[in-house]
């Protein structure tokens, strides 16, 4: 059975308000770094599944993502994978 | 109604369960069992409460956890024959991350954890969870979240006002809510989440006794 490593991306939708980014934007030019337009808070997920084929581990973490690590009504995911 | 039971379920963090039981029992003479996460058993239970609290650490989101307990899957049953459930703070979010309710509660805007009391105005009659005394009724009820900031697209947003289905709203929006909303119901009625806690309002020597219609109401078919 091969390792698959995955990497899943969740972040809050553009038309979600992002305060803790915001804190961090202002910390960040307090810091002395000029220049940033933009600055939002996501979470990355690493997850190591086992699997024969690679289309049902997507699928697995399809769901995963669907039902658990995202909340789709404020966030929006996107994962990468490879074998290991 | 001496044989009616409100269940209030206690997720591991949930924190103002014994507050709502007192409010119930103590002020309210109506009767109560605690009801563990994992249980299922939902025969002898008239009306649940969600507390607040931090159910499972609020561990990825609000609520996120919580909805996969067993006794959210025999919710789902429990909502459909009629019964009423009342989702206060983190009940709240778990309502909204189950899919009984529409949208999600997220981060305060100014990212202050907000312990206040806050005026609201009652918007809808659906369900009969306040007491309408006039067209623009105000009550007073605590509020104390971090993560109380109601978020839903405009498309919700419309069906929700179309619908009838914005239970309260902020008089001054403390959190950045979307339209200024601090609880919702179902389109049947039967499913109250809101921000504000109730239980915390029930007896006049800590501060008020506005919370006591919602909770007494818990009793009303």
């Amino acid at each position: 059975m091969d390792q698959f490593e995955v990497k899943v991306y969740v972040r809050l939708r553009p038309s979600v308000l992002d305060p803790a980014g915001e804190a961090i934007k202002s910390a960040s030019s307090k810091l002395g770094v000029q220049g940033i337009t933009s600055l939002r808070i996501g979470k990355m997920i690493e997850v190591k599944i086992e699997g024969n084929e690679e289309k049902i581990v997507k699928e697995k973490i399809g769901l995963l993502c669907d039902r658990l690590f995202a909340n789709t009504v404020i966030e929006d995911y996107e994962y990468s994978i490879k074998k290991i | 109604m001496a044989n009616f039971t409100v269940g209030i379920v206690v997720f591991p963090g949930s924190n103002c369960d014994r507050d709502v039981a007192w409010a119930l029992e103590a002020c309210l003479d109506i009767k109560t069992k605690f009801l563990w996460h994992e249980s299922s058993d939902l025969n002898d239970i008239d009306s649940i409460v969600l507390p607040g609290g931090f159910s499972y650490g609020d561990y990825l989101r609000c609520g996120a956890i919580a909805r996969f307990s067993p006794l959210i899957n025999a919710l789902y049953d429990f909502v459909k024959s009629g019964r009423r459930v009342l989702g206060i703070c983190n009940g709240f979010q778990i309502l909204t991350e189950s899919g009984f309710l529409p949208g999600a509660l997220v981060a305060n805007k100014n990212l202050n954890f907000i312990c206040d009391d806050v005026e609201l105005n009652v918007i809808t009659s659906k369900g009969g969870w306040f007491q309408k005394i006039d067209e623009k009724q105000n009550i007073k009820l605590p509020i104390a979240h971090g993560e109380g900031r109601y978020h839903c697209d405009k498309d919700t947003l419309k069906r929700l006002i179309d619908n009838d289905l914005i239970a309260l709203k902020y008089k001054t929006n403390p959190n950045g809510s979307t339209s200024d909303i601090a609880g919702i119901t179902n389109e049947k009625g039967n499913v109250l989440g809101l921000m504000p806690h109730p239980e915390r309002a029930c007896d006049e020597s800590i501060g008020g006794i506005d919370g006591l219609y919602t909770l007494k109401s818990l009793i009303t078919q």
